[in-house]
C-alpha cells in the first residue's frame, strides 16, 4: 500500500478562513478618526454602545464635538442645520459631509472644513472651538434637533412605527474626559434635556472588578 | 470466489497509458491560509474591542428646584455631596440643616462609599441577589427577573440617593459615584446641583 501524502487538503478550510474575513470585513466598522483624544473614566458597566448613536464628546477644556452615525441621517441633518444658518453647501460638500465623522465648530466654519484634506483637518481640530452651547449661539441645540428629526424621518421610511420605532431609535451618548469639569458636561445634558432628551448612555471604559461578586460580598 | 470481474479489462488501461510528465496541481496552500488567519484574527479582535461599553442613565425631567420643592420623604434621603477633588466627597443622610447636618468624610474606595451604599440599600441588593441567582438557576427568564428588579429598585420603600455637584467637580468623580450606585443595585439617584448652604457647609469642611 503506498504510504499517502502527508500534506492535507486544505480547500475547505482556506474557504472557511475566507468566508469568516470578509464576513468580518463587510460587518465590521472602523472607528473614525477623532478629532479629539478624551480619556473617558472607567466603569464597571458593561453595556455596549447601541448602533443607531448621536454623540456628543466634552474634552478636558469644555470643547464640545458632534457626531451622527448614518449617510442619509447625516445629509438631511446638514441640509436642515444650511436652511436654518443660510449657509450654501455644494453637492460635494454634502457627500463629503455625510461620510465625515466627528466635528466640533460653529456652523459658519463648516464648508472650509469639509473641503479641507486630511492634514488641514488635524490643524483644525487642534485649532477648533467646538461646537458652540452658549445661550446666545445654541448650535448644539440646533444640530440635536436636525440630527433627531433626519433620523426620525429615516426611520419612519423604512416603514418603522410605533414600538419598533423606538426601539431602534436613536440613542445620545456623551463621551467626556475624566478631567473634564462636570459643569461642562452638564451644560450638554441641559441642552438635551430642554429638548426633552432625558435618557443617556455614558462612554465609559471597562474596569477589571466583576459587579456581581463586589455585591455579594 | 467472491471475485467479481467487472469492467476489469479497461481498468487496467488506464496507468498503462503514457502521458508527459504533467507537475503537480496542487499548490501549497500554507501562506495563503496563514495570512487568511492572521486577516481572520485582527477582524476578529478590531471589532469587538473598538465597541465602547456605555453606562446608562435617566436624568431627572423637571430642573433642579422643583425637585426640591415635590415632597419627599427625607428619613430615607441620602446625600453625597462631591467637592472639586476626588477626595472631597461628604455624606450626609436626611435633611440638610444648616445648624444640625453634619458632613461625613467619605472616600471612594470600597470601604468607604460602597459600603455605605450596600449598607443602606441592603434590602434592595439582597433581593436584586437573590433574583439575579433564580435567573442563573434559570427558575425565572429574562423578561420577569428584568420586571421583578425594576420592582425592587423602585420600591417606594428603597432609599435614595442624591449627588451633588459643584462647578468643577471632575466627571470622573460623577462617574465613579454613579458606578458605584450601580453596583449596590440602587436604582433611585439624581445627580443635581449643589445648594448654597451646602456649598458653604463643604467649604468649610474642607479649609478645616
Amino acid at each position: 500500500m503506498p504510504r499517502s501524502s502527508p500534506s492535507l487538503d486544505m480547500t475547505p478550510m482556506v474557504d472557511l478562513a475566507f468566508l469568516l474575513v470578509t464576513f468580518f470585513m463587510l460587518t465590521s466598522k472602523f472607528r473614525a478618526t477623532e478629532p479629539v483624544v478624551v480619556d473617558p473614566p472607567s466603569s464597571t458597566s458593561q453595556i455596549l454602545l447601541p448602533e443607531n448613536v448621536m454623540l456628543v464628546t466634552v474634552d478636558t477644556t469644555g470643547r464640545v464635538f458632534f457626531d451622527l452615525t448614518g449617510k442619509d441621517v447625516r445629509r438631511k441633518m446638514l441640509e436642515g442645520m444650511a436652511q436654518k444658518y443660510q449657509i450654501g453647501f455644494s453637492e460635494q460638500q454634502y457627500q463629503r459631509f455625510s461620510v465625515m465623522g466627528t466635528f466640533g465648530m460653529p456652523v459658519k466654519d463648516l464648508p472650509s472644513y469639509i473641503d479641507a484634506d486630511e492634514k488641514k483637518r488635524v490643524l483644525m481640530d487642534k485649532n477648533a472651538l467646538g461646537v458652540p452651547t452658549d445661550s446666545l449661539h445654541n448650535q448644539l441645540a440646533d444640530w440635536i434637533l436636525q440630527g433627531y428629526s433626519s433620523s426620525q424621518n429615516n426611520l419612519m421610511s423604512k416603514g418603522l412605527a410605533g414600538k419598533d420605532l423606538k426601539a431602534k431609535g436613536i440613542r445620545y451618548a456623551i463621551k467626556a474626559d475624566g478631567l473634564t469639569n462636570y459643569k461642562k458636561v452638564k451644560r450638554v445634558i441641559d441642552i438635551f434635556g430642554e429638548n426633552q432628551i432625558f435618557q443617556f448612555n455614558l462612554i465609559t471604559n471597562l474596569k477589571g472588578a466583576a459587579p456581581a461578586l463586589a455585591a455579594a460580598h | 470466489m467472491a471475485e467479481v470481474n467487472s469492467g476489469g479489462d479497461d481498468g487496467g488501461k488506464k496507468g498503462k497509458k503514457k502521458r508527459p510528465k504533467k507537475g503537480s496541481t496542487r499548490i501549497d496552500m500554507t501562506p495563503m491560509v496563514d495570512l487568511a488567519f492572521l486577516l481572520l484574527t485582527f477582524f476578529i479582535l478590531a471589532t469587538t474591542l473598538s465597541k465602547p461599553k456605555t453606562m446608562e442613565i435617566v436624568y431627572p425631567k423637571k430642573d433642579n428646584k422643583e425637585i426640591e420643592k415635590t415632597k419627599i420623604d427625607y428619613r430615607l434621603a441620602n446625600t453625597i455631596l462631591l467637592g472639586e477633588k476626588d477626595d472631597q466627597v461628604y455624606y450626609y443622610p436626611g435633611k440638610f440643616k444648616t445648624d444640625t447636618t453634619v458632613l461625613e468624610p467619605i472616600d471612594l474606595s470600597k470601604d468607604g462609599l460602597r459600603k455605605l451604599l450596600l449598607d443602606k440599600n441592603k434590602t434592595v441588593n439582597d433581593k436584586v441577589v437573590q433574583l439575579e441567582s433564580q435567573l442563573l438557576k434559570r427558575q425565572i427568564n429574562d423578561s420577569t427577573f428584568k420586571s421583578l428588579r425594576g420592582k425592587a429598585k423602585g420600591d417606594t420603600l428603597a432609599p435614595f440617593f442624591i449627588v451633588k455637584t459643584v462647578d468643577k467637580t471632575k466627571y470622573k468623580t460623577v462617574i465613579d459615584v454613579i458606578d458605584e450606585m450601580n453596583i449596590a443595585n440602587a436604582g433611585k439617584y439624581a445627580v443635581i446641583d449643589m445648594a448654597d448652604a451646602e456649598k458653604a457647609a463643604l467649604a468649610k469642611k474642607i479649609t478645616k
